[in-house]
């Protein structure tokens, strides 16, 4: 399968420009190939395991480490492979499918979670070092018939479309709430910048936090 | 990613006796330490790092700020990002290194990335990151495709006929303005080594970035007192406003008496195949008038050996306004 795929991007190559003048748009896309086919063992196995019908854990190799991880208050005792990040562990073991996978590569936070009340890219932690902590989720910080007022804030302001990013949008803006952030909008898009969003939401997204920010400022009424 | 194990150092000895065991600290090195994560599981998931072991430091007791009795700051090495850029003395006594880190990354890799890892954090070179690409940085003898390839963000001073990559750290431009100290610890000890003197030119040998060896374990890194009058900020020009790398960027730490600069220490980010001190720009500045005429000689004299590639001739012009600019606004009276 690897080997299939080799061949086919060098057989795509072949219709390419020469190195010395490839695009922007064919490095980048070759880029991505490249990237895809880097990791192509892992994920071929992976997939492989899956299309049999074997559940998830059976996929855990034999360096399986066991770790307790404790996310959104409740304690998990798992064993997992060292290469799962916290983001896979998240969706993949403990069916927490909040938090999503965009880039994988750290550089689109949707896969933001908090750890120890911090927002963090899930996608770039080794699940296994976070033992001990105090994780939280998409699912830890709402419920539907109980939502965290940023949760609230986004319905109210329309503040997304596809949905993708939003779980990465909320869990970043319920962190920058208690961090040092200046008063203005662009304060405001300056901390969200490492949560794209390619619907572009962007305006009702600082829209929505910026309306947290003012009614946590207000006196409660009674 | 290939398969590693992964071990947590219970302390700094266990941490370097363990990875002493590796062939090499630079590229390929089999035995990694492991702090926030944000570079190397990036590059782990590229293959560009594979190591065999990798050493958790997290829970080291390496994680604080303190003021030394000099009147400096001494800053441990898994201090987060985001903790120093907002600590008060930073603020106060290093707003050149608050600056450039918050300029860098997002409030989430802030919150991850170390300030020893940030020391180490590698080119974004997309050559470099593509394992099906030539690369002498990645892979040895196998050339540089950036020369004649994509090299707009690419180094334009300190490059060779081997490796054109930039060194993409906001943090090391401001710790090379404020002449910081890197401390080592490894299997002969300890020794000091200053910033300047931490990272290494490509050369003949790009896969070699630093002076580590195997079993060094930086433990923490420290400024002298900040000099007594004087102004420093950090200018950041790039192709977004907020997330992106520096096309070209300007670390100044100046005192200006009387209408004339006193003391300078300047660095440039963006340009150099690592944190660019230009003491050049530092002469040109000393004892001047802190006058437009005068920025433009340093500016002048900063990239007067600069050697631009195919595709990044601007940044010559880019690095020299930014720092005539950060040299205005550093200056000019409060």
């Amino acid at each position: 399968m690897p080997d299939e795929d080799a061949s086919n991007e060098r057989h795509d190559r072949d219709k390419r420009p020469a190195f010395g003048e490839s695009t922007r748009r064919t490095f980048l896309s070759r880029l991505g190939m490249a990237s895809l086919l880097a990791s192509a063992g892992p994920v071929t196995t992976a997939f492989a395991q899956r299309s049999m019908k074997e559940p998830l854990p059976s996929s855990v190799s034999k360096d399986a480490v066991p770790v307790t991880l404790t996310v959104n208050g409740k304690k998990h005792d798992l064993r997992i492979d060292p290469r799962t990040t916290l983001l896979d562990c998240l969706r993949e073991h403990l069916h927490l499918t909040g938090s999503k996978k965009g880039c994988d590569h750290g550089q689109c936070g949707a896969c933001t979670v908090h750890i120890n009340g911090r927002r963090v890219n899930s996608c770039l932690c080794f699940a296994a070092m976070h033992e001990g902590e105090e994780i939280t989720t998409l699912e830890g910080i709402g419920q539907p018939e109980n939502l965290h007022p940023v949760q609230a804030a986004f319905v109210a302001c329309d503040a997304y479309q596809c949905g993708y990013c939003t779980s990465g949008q909320i869990m970043s803006a319920v962190a920058l709430l208690k961090e040092p952030c200046g008063p203005e909008d662009a304060d405001v898009k300056e901390l969200m910048s490492g949560n794209i969003c390619r619907c572009g939401a962007y305006p009702n997204i600082v829209a929505a936090i910026q309306n947290v920010r003012q009614n946590a400022k207000q006196p409660k009424a009674g | 990613m290939k398969t590693f194990a992964l071990t947590r150092a219970s302390d700094s000895a266990q941490a370097i006796a363990a990875a002493a065991k590796a062939t090499t600290a630079q590229q390929g090195a089999e035995i990694r330490f492991i702090g926030g994560g944000t570079t190397l599981i990036d590059l782990m998931k590229l293959n560009v790092e594979q190591p065999k072991t990798v050493i958790d430091i997290n829970r080291l007791p390496l994680d604080k700020i303190e003021a030394l009795p000099d009147g400096g700051l001494t800053i441990g090495a898994v201090v987060r990002n985001s903790d120093l850029a907002y600590h008060p003395l930073v603020r106060k006594n290093y707003a050149v290194l608050s600056e450039a880190i918050l300029s860098g990354a997002s409030a989430q890799l802030r919150n991850m990335a170390t300030t020893a890892g940030n020391l180490l954090q590698r080119t974004r070179c997309m050559y470099f990151r593509a394992t099906d690409m030539p690369c002498n940085k990645r892979e040895p003898g196998s050339g540089c495709a950036a020369i004649t390839g994509a090299n707009r963000s690419l180094a334009i001073l300190g490059t060779s006929e081997h490796c054109i990559a930039t060194n993409p750290s906001d943090m090391n431009v401001a710790m090379a303005a404020l002449e910081a100290t890197i401390h080592v610890r490894g299997t002969k000890g300890e020794r000091s080594i200053p910033i300047a003197d931490f990272h290494v030119l490509p050369g003949n040998t790009p896969q070699r970035e630093t002076v580590l060896e195997p079993g060094d374990l930086i433990t923490h890194v420290t400024l002298p007192p900040p000099a007594p009058g004087g102004r420093s900020l950090y200018l950041k020009l790039r192709d977004r406003a907020s997330y992106e790398f520096a096309l070209a960027s300007a670390a100044v730490v100046a005192t200006v008496v009387d209408g004339k600069v006193t003391r300078a220490r300047i660095a440039l980010g963006g340009v150099g195949t690592k944190p660019w001190r230009s003491t050049e720009a530092e002469g040109e500045l000393t004892g001047q008038p802190a006058t437009q005429a005068v920025f433009q000689k340093a500016a002048d004299a900063a990239l007067r050996d600069a050697k631009p590639q195919s595709e990044n001739g601007f940044k010559v012009e880019l690095a020299k306004r930014c720092l005539v600019h950060a040299l205005k606004l550093a200056t000019q009276p409060a």
